[in-house]
């Protein structure tokens, strides 16, 4: 399972990484999302939505096996294993490997489903 | 701790260069909620009475309310209020786009604009480093042009504000732009700036917003994001957006044609929504937090120019307003105006006014140094557009006082094609016959604009040209619900338009900010901020009273020419009437002040009178 994007019906307006920092920090922050939608105005007028494909080779270079495949098929960071090392985030073929200074561990994608909800236009969906 | 606040509001005097943060009253925010609320104390306590617009005593107030930023559908708007330098009285301009929650982000509940800066600047914020920076070598750029260039600076997370050239040379009507196609459009907010010589506000922040009850806000969030999926109405809006409303208000005689010579468009056809969607629309473009993205970013081949737009008020106003029938052409306008900084609503009054005159022969072609003013000329339109916005000619400088002003120069019987309230001039619905919504724009807290009460569909309900106390309720009750989404800094159209359900608002308020507030409770709010911001009025217009509350002559005095209200206009008794009715409901005067009891039901007693002065 994984997470898809239909590019063309994304209005930009965030609500999904709103609702992914909720779900994986309790946190409204959309700066602390595992999507990224970035918006090319004011030529040609689009937005493009990043998003993992949990390809796996994060969790298979991981020294501490803090990345798992969880109940959903996704590729899983556990906090409290993960030591920051950035090895997952070289390896990441999409740029999606995520942190900064004050969070002392990575986070990406958990397939948790909360941005297919809470997105207005269909634009994302979880499937094989 | 303030919870569903940033915590702080930042003060930027510009005079002496400085930049101060201070913490968020928490009494005000409980008395005021925040956005058009938290500008209209700020404007009531801060402003000394009589200050003048463009001086260094007027303020700019640039607010978030509790809702901006969070988990909350269309929680993505921002708040401009300040003295306008347009009507005199309370200017309050609502701006979308991702500005609004970006500014919480950094840490700021508010922005507050004091004094004029010396030189060109613009404000810099990157969470809590704030600078005021040389902003000459932008000084004249247009809004997309420096949008682009400050992006390509700063970074594309940054969140920008610009002024265009319009704000730089004080037409009275000078708007703010924002993410491409944004704007705080109303009263003269970016003559303000410009005044102050703020080129540009930039914005970048990476903090969360606190939350009282994580669980319920969630819970609650996701209730509300989910009717608004659900809804019936939510493809086709998403599909047409505004524009959806043009041939609606086309078919029911409310699509202002000709300076509002009428409400219906024998071309309206060729400007409804298919054949915008159809022929140059590229995205969707939702604000913050917006399921139903009403935004519509389009391009335009014949010109090869991108607009977000135009939106159903600037396709009344720019297009059917001044005869113009090719939705390229009316794209072209929308943007010239983006570009310039200007309101488009406005500029399609002045526009449509002297295109009136011209028609009846009291401005001389060597008035309009030689245009072609006829209604239906593109050409003439995109090039009056750009004198207004350099004021570049007579006619130009003339148009860019406003309606009020240029009617009053050039008199000759033009006053009565001047088609404003308080000298604002009227967004894009045909009031000859529909007594509840010229009693909302007559009534409107910051002259005749639309979006106070949005009562044409209750006339058409109740039979348009009843005068009768409930429809000056139905007005009253629209002014509390509709500025209550304005004070939360949260968009209304999910209600209007999706019927996302109103009670979802007042247990999400109090999830958010842990201060349980009932839906009555939010509308006192409401009706609190509606008070100060009519005694907004009475304490800087000498002599304010009734007769600033007049509707546009026109509407009481002309039949309408065509289309299904052909041959009707409103008695000015029966004007007369529905603000009586309205006055009485209100708690005012028949001079429409507040009476001392109506302030003192709403707890402003004190406020007022200490601010009074």
């Amino acid at each position: 399972m994984r997470l898809y994007v239909d590019h063309k019906r994304c209005s930009g307006c965030r609500a999904c990484q709103v609702a992914c920092s909720l779900h994986l920090f309790r946190e409204n922050n959309p700066k602390k999302a595992a999507l990224i939608i970035a918006p090319h105005f004011p030529a040609p007028g689009a937005f493009e939505v990043q998003v993992c494909t949990q390809c796996g080779q994060c969790a298979e270079v991981c020294p501490t096996g803090a990345i798992q495949q969880n109940d959903r098929g996704a590729y899983a960071v556990d906090p409290d294993t993960c030591i920051k090392c950035m090895a997952c985030a070289d390896v990441c073929p999409e740029d999606m490997i995520f942190t900064r200074p004050d969070v002392p561990y990575v986070w990406k994608c958990d397939l948790c489903g909360e941005c297919v909800e809470a997105c207005g236009t269909g634009a994302l969906w979880i499937a094989e | 701790m303030l919870y569903g606040y940033a915590g702080h509001i930042l003060r930027v005097d510009l005079t002496s260069g400085t930049v101060s943060s201070e913490p968020t009253p928490e009494a005000v925010t409980h008395d005021f909620l925040g956005g058009r609320g938290l500008g209209a104390y700020l404007l009531w306590t801060e402003v000394p009475r009589g200050a003048d617009p463009l001086g260094p005593d007027n303020k700019l107030f640039i607010s978030t309310g509790p809702l901006s930023g969070t988990f909350f559908p269309g929680s993505g708007k921002l708040d401009v209020t300040t003295k306008s330098p347009q009507t005199g009285g309370y200017a309050s301009a609502s701006m979308g786009g991702l500005l609004s929650a970006e500014l919480k982000f950094a840490g700021y509940d508010a922005i507050i604009l004091e004094g004029i800066s010396p030189k060109p600047v613009y404000l810099f914020i990157d969470d809590d480093r704030v600078e005021l920076r040389d902003a000459r070598e932008y000084w004249g750029m247009g809004s997309f042009a420096l949008e682009r260039i400050l992006k390509q600076r700063l970074g594309e997370d940054f969140q920008i504000a610009t002024i265009g050239p319009a704000g730089e040379v004080g037409v009275k009507y000078a708007c703010i732009n924002h993410d491409y196609g944004r704007q705080a459009g109303r009263g003269g907010v970016g003559t303000v700036m410009g005044a102050k010589r703020v080129k540009a506000i930039t914005v970048h922040g990476t903090n969360g917003i606190p939350i009282a009850d994580t669980d319920s806000f969630i819970g609650i969030g996701k209730t509300a994001f989910k009717a608004c999926k659900e809804a019936e109405a939510l493809d086709a809006w998403i599909r047409y957006g505004t524009m959806t409303v043009t041939s609606w208000c086309d078919r029911n005689g409310a699509l202002p044609t000709r300076n509002f010579q009428a409400g219906s468009f024998e071309h309206g056809p060729s400007i409804y929504a298919p054949v915008f969607r159809d022929t140059i629309v590229v995205t969707d473009k939702g604000c913050f937090g917006c399921p139903s993205p009403c935004g519509k970013y389009a391009h335009a081949p014949r010109y090869d120019i991108y607009v977000e737009g135009p939106e159903y008020e600037t396709n009344g106003m720019l297009g059917s307003n001044l005869g113009l029938s090719d939705i390229q052409d009316i794209a072209r306008a929308n943007q010239l105006c983006d570009e310039f900084g200007l309101d488009t609503i406005s500029t399609g009054g002045c526009i449509a006014w002297a295109m009136e005159c011209f028609e009846r022969g009291v401005l001389t072609p060597a008035q309009t140094n030689g245009l072609d003013l006829h209604f239906g000329n593109a050409e003439a339109v995109f090039a009056l557009i750009e004198q207004i916005a350099h004021r570049s000619t007579w006619l130009g400088d003339l148009l860019a006082e406003g309606v009020r002003v240029a009617a009053n120069r050039i008199q000759q019987g033009s006053e009565a094609w001047a088609i404003h309230v308080k000298g604002m001039e009227q967004s894009a619905y045909d009031t000859h016959s529909a007594t509840s919504m010229l009693l909302a724009y007559m009534t409107a807290d910051v002259g005749a604009h639309h979006n106070r009460a949005w009562a044409i569909t209750y006339d058409i309900a109740v039979g348009r040209d009843a005068v009768t106390p409930e429809k000056a309720a139905k007005v009253i009750e629209l002014q509390h619900i509709r500025p209550l989404m304005d004070a939360l800094g949260c968009c209304r159209l999910q209600w209007v338009e999706l019927d996302m359900p109103l009670d979802l608002y007042a247990p999400a308020l109090a999830a958010l900010t842990g201060v349980e507030r009932s839906w009555d409770d939010l509308l006192h709010i409401s009706e609190r901020i509606w008070n100060l911001t009519r005694m907004i009025w009475v304490r800087e217009i000498e002599g304010f009273g009734r007769a600033w509350d007049a509707p546009p002559v026109r509407f009481v005095s002309e039949p309408a020419t065509q289309g299904p209200t052909a041959g009707k206009y409103t008695p000015p008794e029966a004007a007369q009437q529905m603000l009586d009715y309205y006055y009485e409901q209100r708690g005012w005067s028949r001079e429409g002040i507040p009476t001392p009891e109506t302030l003192a039901r709403l707890g402003l007693s004190d406020l007022v009178e200490a601010f009074m002065k």
